[in-house]
């Protein structure tokens, strides 16, 4: 018995051991980041000059719609649009807008999509890049509404329509207006595709829900970042239906490559290129030496 | 199916108290020597007026238990009394079928129709088969390839929703539910044949929306068509399923709701308790809501009817500018 107790002991000791000391809080706020995969500790500007890609690890952090932004487009490309719409509270529910509100100044965003024109190596394009931070990237009136006006958008300019998704489904908040938020977008795709225009869908983490289970996954050309989680169900809810322990990379962006569900899983260091070179071979006549 | 073994539901306890009472009277009144004829009476007018009292004032609550009622009605039981000449078609050519949705042809009224629904089982055994009606991705695309066979001999579409949702389940994830399901909201946009989706009993999420993308939307009076259900919303937003009947109210997912929102076209009315008391009745009622429904589309061009199915769902979605 004895013994036991020192086992546990020794471990409690050792825990304890790991608590940060005192000189490690006199870092000023922000300066260091921490993976949180591998605990590796980067400086922050050398982290953002590393497009959130952990240097150690290859984790990739969460980017937020600004940051994706200057990282995909051309210098001073991009053109947001409709950051005019504001949500309301359909269904009244009890401090919903308050929330929105919070998340709103928290992210500098009016909701949980930054849309509008921009350009990769100078090609134009139309972008939806969805911000978890905001309300989980989660999907109700407005969101769907950006989207669609986006996809719309790119219709009449006639130019590719990119997404990069990051979102934990459709929000509970707005009900049954959230869900038809899914085939909202997806009439307003269809149009876009039937003018023979590209759209390319990049899956980044978390992708899931309402939000997996439309726009995201019909992509002309379907990507995801390097271990992004996606997914229609949740792994808990799952786990609990059919009662037996799901496989460690269950629902990440290699175990859907895998299973044949994604084109590419493409590193974050890559991604501009690839993106680039996807919209140069879909230009009308592409192929002729440029 | 005798009245009695059928399940009632808590909201109707005061009827089944006073019926009891007065089927207890009328046996008495056969034993003795009394005449207590105009006690019944009075006490059978009573219960027309409580019936008439607590069916014409259903709350949220009330019809999700009605819509989930073991009994309730299915896509199989409707299919003969709506439809004539009925042949299944199996199969998504891909990978299997999935019998918790049964597609085929038949005719409506003399047309030919393509009718696809959600099938869940009545009892254990037929659950199982069915998987409760919560189909895979196989489910979906077989869906999708006779809408397709559909579009090809100009034959409207005819779908029925019950389910309480895609399936969440592994093989479901490593077969691509999430693709399946919006490959179905983006190719239905583009049907070029008239598309009517009923709501028969519950209309659970993206796995009831991949086959709701009509040009109109109907409803059975007590059917839910929501984004999670009540206990699943009860428990996010407040942590505590106890609390679904709270949520069935707040989230509005009933289908006078959902009329009043302008997302469906009609409701389609119930006969009285639900239709699980008179199918027969009941598939009138919706026969008469499809030949309505067609009607309205009759005359259609196929690109109007892609580009009335666009303005439809185009216009859902409540916010300010």
């Amino acid at each position: 018995m004895a013994m036991i107790r020192d086992i546990f002991k020794k471990k409690r000791d050792e825990k304890e051991a790991t608590i940060p000391s005192k000189a490690a809080k006199d870092v000023p706020e922000g300066l260091m980041t921490k993976c949180p995969n591998c605990k590796h500790i980067t400086l922050t500007k050398e982290l953002e000059n590393l497009g959130k890609v952990c240097p150690k690890c290859d984790h990739h952090f969460k980017m937020t719609a600004r940051e994706r932004i200057v990282h995909l487009l051309d210098e001073l490309s991009f053109d947001s649009v409709d950051d005019h719409l504001k949500s309301e509270n359909p269904l009244n529910f009890p401090g919903y807008s308050e929330k929105v509100q919070a998340d709103s100044e928290k992210t500098g965003l009016n909701e949980a999509v930054l849309t509008g024109t921009g350009s990769i190596n100078g090609q134009q394009v139309v972008v939806a890049v969805m911000d978890s931070h905001f309300r989980m990237g989660s999907m109700g009136s407005v969101v769907g509404e950006k989207i669609t006006r986006a996809v719309e958008l790119a219709t009449k300019l006639k130019v590719p329509f990119l997404i990069f998704t990051a979102s934990g489904g459709a929000r509970m908040q707005e009900g049954v207006l959230s869900l038809m938020q899914m085939a909202k977008t997806s009439v307003a795709l269809k149009r876009h595709s039937n003018e023979g225009l590209l759209f390319v869908s990049i899956l980044t983490h978390p992708t899931t829900g309402g939000v997996s289970a439309s726009f995201a996954s019909v992509g002309d050309i379907n990507l995801a970042e390097p271990k992004a989680l996606i997914g229609f169900a949740g792994r808990r809810v799952i786990e609990q239906t059919v009662r037996e322990k799901l496989p460690e990379d269950f629902q990440t962006a290699e175990f859907l490559l895998d299973h044949g569900q994604l084109d590419a899983v493409v590193h974050r260091s890559k991604m501009r290129e690839t993106l680039s070179t996807i919209v140069q071979l879909h230009v009308k006549g592409a192929g002729s030496d440029v | 199916m005798s009245k009695k073994k059928m399940k009632t539901m808590a909201f109707e306890e005061p009827l089944i108290e006073l019926r009891k009472k007065i089927s207890e009277l009328k046996e008495y009144t056969q034993t003795v020597d009394v005449d207590l004829s105009s006690e019944i009476t009075s006490l059978e007018e009573r219960f027309a007026k409580l019936e008439e009292e607590i069916y014409e004032n259903m709350k949220p609550w009330d019809r999700v238990q009605v819509a989930r009622h073991p009994e309730r009605p299915t896509t199989l039981d409707y299919l003969p009394l709506v439809f004539k000449d009925f042949i299944e078609l199996h199969g998504d050519r891909v990978y299997g079928d999935d019998e918790a949705i049964i597609g085929g042809i038949g005719s409506f009224e003399g047309q030919p129709v393509t009718i696809i629904g959600h099938q869940r089982g009545k009892d254990t055994k037929e659950n199982v088969r069915r998987n409760f009606g919560m189909p895979h991705p196989e489910g979906y695309r077989k869906a999708l390839r006779l809408m397709k066979q559909a579009e090809k001999f100009g034959r409207p579409v005819i779908c029925l929703i019950d389910t309480k949702g895609a399936y969440p389940g592994r093989a479901a994830e490593e077969r691509g539910q999430s693709e399946a399901i919006a490959r179905n909201l983006v190719e239905m946009a583009g049907l070029e044949v008239p598309v009517l989706s009923i709501v028969i009993g519950e209309g659970g999420s993206g796995g009831a929306l991949a086959l709701g993308v009509g040009n109109q939307i109907l409803m059975l009076e007590n059917s839910t068509f929501s984004v999670i259900s009540p206990e699943g919303a009860a428990s996010i937003l407040w942590k505590d399923a106890a609390l679904a009947k709270t949520a069935a109210e707040a989230m509005k997912i009933t289908a006078p709701d959902l009329l009043k929102m302008g997302i469906i076209e009609h409701m389609i009315p119930e006969v009285r308790g639900g239709a699980h008391h008179d199918t027969t009745c009941q598939a009138q009622l919706i026969s008469g809501a499809i030949r309505y429904s067609l009607k309205e589309l009759e005359g259609l061009s196929a690109e109007q009817l892609i580009s009335q199915r666009y303005e439809k769902f185009r216009a859902i979605g409540v916010f300010t500018e």
